[in-house]
């Protein structure tokens, strides 16, 4: 009795359809999502693939074709360098190898800073929600308060004192950013602890530590993730930012800051430095915000 | 006599992001000036929706077609304008939750008023003194002051009232009554008709009573039509609705409703005492502002009482007078401030939080949402399964897969629905979960708060037939609360009446539902509407003035015993009126 | 509501002193002094110029000292040029950031609120998606790229419509022209543009869905009043809590505007000041910095207690 039981059992159940996979159809449909996407693993790629795709090294310098233009470049310029095909920067150097350089050390920062402020953001947060009453309302005060700093000031004066360490760059910009992550990680553990399926759990006899693991943390991922795929696109603009006022990254390192600020210096005469690694710093920002929208309406369908 | 109001063949659908849905199918109604026309359905009837899009007033992703003739003249499509000037004027509405349905951040003065200034012109001074008039008609005291109130200042039955006046100081000829009183208490509830009966026959106002109540609509409606996914399946005068109900969906729903006479609660051997709940008492400190003393709200302030193996308690009371509060202290899953609670001869505050859980497989609870008390990640399976887990943890995977499978057909769902999800599941089916999770792991003791309160009346009595089987099969005690006295009475060897946390009336059921002693608990018998025109009419109402006083006034305890007032410490004490027949002194 | 109001101007106290002495600090945490790169003083001039900074007493004290000079509106001196005390630098450069950031703060929030609404009222329709999709690029293309790109076309490249010669100056301040203000206060208010559409459309879409806005229509009230009495006034409140970001976010942008067209605002006095290490200077612009994110914040919080009824109460 109990064997026919058991061989019957797969037979009858239905598969469900669960959350996830609900968000993902709904993120599959999403066409500038889902262009996004490829769009960012393509600039991954490219970024990661950068030595084997060009003859040239980034900080290779040719005296020879300073600031000279693409061969194809439409307009006529005082000098072209044909095997280059972004053309090539004020000390000869390839720009294409670089602005792909120049994509590595910027998604690299974003994603570590990111990173880092997921991981103070998180436990904060959750330490916040989860225990609630007094030390919730201090531990929210304390953001709210540092919230209130024009923090990227306090990120150029550690930059400054302590000579543009590569390190204290990853940190600094996660330190800024994971305020509002511990403000949504709170509120969803806030919200979800309120939830009646965790008392019902509760009432089942289900340990703290279970309740947390497999209802809490679940149910916070979502919204997280969604956090996670904006904030990048605003680390990678903060550093190039300070790359910007030559606060970031330094020679012959490079980022499309850097490589943006180099172009606008010699714009008039070569517009390619400017143009290219704006265009794929526009693009991979307006990708990350695509997906992140797009995320988004995935997970919480009624916001459309 | 030219109908006020001609719907004919009207179509409504809604454009979603999976797909096409018809709301309302091809309906057909009239409204002839000065009567009442009550529409009744389930939840997703399409009863809102058919007025809504009459008037114009659909969401952007809806489109309705037919005919809508107002007068004589057809509206359906008309410009703007046009049913703007309709609108608010001639055809006014109430709708179902009056705090999300009144503009926050305007003073209720100048919400009643706009309507009256845009389209009869009058100056403020004069709409104002007609607002205060409305007020007054509505029974708000102290008008002036009310109108310069912000809605989150009014109670809800109060913001229901102030709907009220908005909707009828234009002198419409028809108010659209979109379940009005479906938000508040059975007191409140019945404050609310008695207004919109005067309404109708001062004023000779035409009433659309949309409900999902048979007893609101028995109470109110000269004719009836029946909705039942987007169809008016059956319409009729009210006494041939009732009385004679064609239709199979009619029947059903009038067969699901409770009845009065009901057959007592169901015989089960009454065992030893389980549970001892002796001057249980919980009180939660609530802040205003960062600066103003912490007032103390006693939720549960002093409730005694002994549930038996096999047998029903039934507690009920209105939103705020504690139930809820009692039912998580009792399961220790809210620290009370006070008294005992012993469970099988052991004090649970004896015991240590490891203890406590253990105990846990001998009491559980259903609760009143069943979405919302289901984890939305979780297949209904692992959900089920996972007080097993959690109390009997050396079981193998397949016991567990098994117990579950079993518990399921117990309950009345597929067992092949072990990997579905919960938005997957309809609201009954949901609940089913949620009564398997507490009973697979056999428990001595059930809680039920709320637990039938959410679903449509057909599914409410297939549930409470579920419930009842299962306490029938293995002798189960129940602790069963609901606001809904009709229900509770279907159920309960004992009923326990709560207000503002305390018992004011305790009794055998059928001596409670016969003979009630307590003027709270006659007030509240008394409110609940009864699915029968005619008993409807007879009734002289005793109704309560005004709201329930708050919780947080030490006096409101002493509502019944005025006498006392001096003494704000004071409680009520239960006295003995007849075997087993508790009430709380009053005047 | 004067009671909430001097609530929260006695919570933004602690916020202001918090700000004080971890700037204090962090400056005083960095290795290397003021003084360092100059050529090797002798002994005895270090010690007095050391002196003269206070830099020779116990840190602690060092705090405390200037922590009594701020009372009296006093930043000290600058440390790099000499003959300006940090007050008087700021008193010349905050006009001209206040104006740059007061225009493009204005700007954005009258712009970008009437595209939100614009949006939210066509929401779906092609307008709904041509506001949003102008503002993801306001967004994504940063305040860096935008400066050298409208120079190149406005100023270096010039432009000409209809025989009119579009061009405008790409640098200088010129006494606060309105021509030399056009292009730096369009590139700083760009992004809060986008930024503040996208919130109101948001925030408009969300009320016009609500309870309420259904009642206002069933008492037969035109679409322009129901905006402008029933919805306006719910959706504006998640601006006004951006009113203090936005200003932290303008006062970053001033900082590449500020150099990119050489104006002189205190954004270039804190970059001269932090490459220089001129401690003084960037504490006392970080100070005042603050002081208007926190006033601003201030403003924001009673807005919204004007606003929301509930919220005075509270």
């Amino acid at each position: 009795m109990i064997a026919t039981g058991q061989t019957l059992k797969a037979v009858d159940e239905i598969k469900g359809r669960s959350l996830w996979v609900d968000a993902r159809r709904r993120l599959v449909k999403n066409r500038a999502a889902m262009a996004g996407i490829v769009i960012l693993a393509a600039i991954a790629a490219l970024a990661l693939l950068a030595p084997l795709l060009s003859p040239y090294a980034y900080d290779e310098v040719n005296y020879d074709i300073i600031a000279c233009a693409p061969g194809w470049w439409p307009v006529e310029t005082a000098c072209t360098a044909p095997g280059h095909i972004f053309g090539t920067d004020s000390v000869g150097r390839d720009l294409f190898v670089r602005v792909l350089f120049g994509a590595r050390v910027s998604l690299a920062v974003g994603l570590v800073a990111t990173l880092v402020s997921l991981l103070i953001g998180v436990l904060y947060g959750a330490t916040a929600g989860y225990l609630g009453g007094r030390v919730d309302a201090l531990m929210m005060r304390v953001v709210d308060i540092l919230y209130s700093l024009p923090f990227v000031f306090f990120v150029i004066i550690l930059m400054v004192l302590f000579d543009r360490n590569f390190i204290l760059l990853f940190v600094a910009i996660g330190a800024v950013e994971w305020l509002t992550m511990a403000r949504i990680v709170r509120g969803q553990t806030l919200s979800i602890k309120q939830k009646e399926f965790i008392e019902a759990a509760r009432a089942g006899g289900v340990g703290p530590f279970a309740i947390i693991t497999r209802h809490v943390i679940p149910n916070v991922v979502g919204p997280v993730m969604v956090y996670v795929t904006l904030t990048v696109p605003g680390v990678i603009l903060t550093e190039s930012f300070l790359s910007f006022l030559g606060l970031g990254i330094q020679e012959p390192l490079t980022s499309w800051g850097v490589l943006i600020s180099d172009g606008a210096d010699q714009m008039e005469t070569a517009p390619w430095m400017l143009l290219f690694p704006a265009l794929f710093m526009a693009v991979t920002l307006f990708c990350f915000n695509y997906v992140g929208d797009g995320l988004r309406d995935a997970m919480d369908p009624k916001d459309r | 006599m030219s109908a006020l109001l001609e719907i004919a063949g009207l179509n409504v659908h809604f454009a979603l992001p999976d797909g096409d849905v018809h709301a309302v199918k091809d309906a057909s109604l009239t409204i002839n000036p000065g009567e009442c026309l009550g529409v009744v359905g389930e939840s997703g009837s399409g009863k809102s929706q058919l007025f809504l899009a009459a008037f114009g007033l659909l969401a952007a992703n809806g489109r309705a077609s037919g005919s809508v003739k107002y007068r004589g003249e057809e509206i359906l499509g008309a410009s703007p304008k046009r049913l703007n000037s309709l609108r608010g004027s001639a055809v006014t509405m109430i709708f179902q939750d009056p705090l999300t349905s009144l503009t926050p951040h305007m003073k209720v003065g100048q919400q009643i008023t706009e309507a009256l200034m845009l389209h009869r012109h009058v100056e403020r001074a004069e709409a104002e003194s007609r607002a205060r008039e409305m007020l007054e008609y509505v029974r708000i005291p102290e008008s002036t002051r009310r109108l310069g109130q912000y809605p989150h200042e009014l109670s809800g039955g109060m913001r229901q009232r102030v709907m009220i006046a908005m909707a009828t100081i234009t002198g419409p000829d028809l108010i659209i009554a979109d379940e009005p009183t479906t938000a508040l208490d059975v007191t409140v509830q019945a404050q609310i008709l008695e207004i919109l009966r005067n309404l109708k026959d001062e004023k000779h106002t035409a009433i659309a009573m949309v409900s999902h109540d048979m007893g609101v609509i028995a109470g109110i409606a000269d004719r009836v039509q029946v909705m039942a996914r987007g169809e008016i399946v059956e319409s009729g005068s009210a006494d041939d609705i009732f009385y004679a109900p064609r239709h199979a969906y009619t029947r059903m729903l009038l067969d699901a409703i409770p009845k009065a006479d009901e057959a007592p609660a169901p015989v089960t051997e009454i065992g030893a005492p389980l549970l001892t709940v002796d001057e249980l008492k919980v009180s939660f400190p609530i802040k205003n502002g960062l600066f103003a003393p912490a007032q103390t709200l006693r939720a549960v302030d002093g409730i005694s009482f002994t549930l038996h193996q096999g047998e029903t308690l039934g507690v009920v009371g209105e939103s705020g007078c504690g139930k809820s509060t009692l039912a998580r202290a009792v399961l220790q899953l809210l620290p009370k401030t006070g008294g005992h609670v012993v469970w099988l001869g052991r004090d649970l505050d004896a015991q240590t939080q490891s203890d406590i859980r253990k105990l846990r497989q001998d009491f559980q609870i259903v609760f009143q949402d069943p979405l919302a008390s289901l984890d939305p990640r979780m297949p209904i399976g692992v959900s089920i399964a996972e007080p097993l887990k959690a109390l009997e943890p050396g079981l193998s995977r397949e016991t567990v897969r098994q117990r579950v499978r079993a518990m399921m057909e117990r309950v009345g769902l597929e067992p092949g629905w072990i990997n579905r999800y919960p938005h997957e599941l309809s609201g009954g089916q949901n609940q089913r979960v949620g009564l398997a999770r507490a009973m697979i792991v056999g428990p001595r003791m059930l809680v039920c708060d709320e637990a039938v309160s959410a679903l449509d009346v057909s599914i409410q009595a297939q549930i409470v037939a579920l419930i009842r089987d299962l306490q029938a099969q293995t002798g189960l005690a129940l602790i069963f609360i609901s606001h809904d006295l009709s229900v509770v009475r279907r159920l309960s060897h004992r009923v326990m009446v709560l207000y503002l946390g305390r018992v004011v009336e305790s009794a055998p059921s059928a001596a409670l539902y016969a003979d009630p002693r307590h003027p709270y608990t006659r007030a509240l018998l008394s409110a609940v509407p009864t699915p029968d025109p005619r008993i409807e009419r007879a009734k002289t109402r005793l109704l309560l003035t005004g709201d329930l006083p708050s919780p947080l006034d030490p006096r409101a305890q002493l509502t019944f015993l005025k006498s006392r007032l001096g003494e704000p410490g004071y409680r009520p004490k239960l006295e003995q009126v007849a075997p087993g027949h508790f009430v709380a002194e009053h005047e | 509501m004067t009671g909430y109001a001097l609530r929260r101007i006695l919570g933004a106290i602690p916020t202001l002193f918090v700000i004080v002495t971890l700037a204090f600090f962090m400056m005083r945490a960095a290795p290397g002094g003021p003084f360092d790169s100059e050529r090797r003083l002798p002994p005895e001039v270090e010690r007095n110029i050391k002196a003269a900074y206070d830099l020779d007493k116990p840190l602690v004290q060092q705090y405390f000292l200037y922590l009594g000079k701020l009372a009296h509106g006093d930043l000290g001196p600058s440390y790099k040029n000499k003959d300006f005390t940090v007050v008087q630098l700021i008193a010349t450069g905050l006009p001209v950031s206040m104006r740059l950031g007061l225009s493009a703060m204005t700007i954005a929030l009258l712009l970008g609120s009437f595209l939100g609404v614009m949006a939210a009222l066509r929401q779906n329709q092609w307008q709904d998606y041509s506001v949003m999709g102008v503002a993801m690029l306001g967004i994504t293309i940063p305040t860096f790229v935008t400066a050298p790109l409208l120079t190149l076309v406005f100023g270096i490249y010039g432009v000409t419509l209809f025989g009119h010669d579009l061009s405008l100056p790409v640098g200088g301040w010129n006494g606060g022209a309105l021509a030399n203000m056009i292009l730096p206060v369009t590139v700083l208010a760009l992004p809060q543009i986008a930024i503040v559409s996208r919130l109101m459309r948001g925030a408009m879409v969300e009320v016009l869905r609500a309870n309420y806005i259904r009642t206002a229509r069933a008492k037969g009230l035109s679409a322009r009043r129901i905006v402008m009495r029933h919805a306006l006034r719910a959706a504006v409140l998640p601006l006004v809590s951006y009113l203090g970001p936005a200003l932290a976010a303008i006062l970053t942008g001033s900082l590449i505007v500020e150099q990119i067209f050489g104006l002189p605002g205190i954004g270039r006095y804190f970059i001269q000041g932090a490459l220089n290490r001129d401690y003084t200077l960037v504490l006392g612009v970080v100070i005042c910095y603050a002081t208007l994110v926190i006033l601003l914040n201030l403003l924001a919080d009673i807005l919204y207690g004007v606003l929301d009824p509930k919220v005075r109460q509270a």
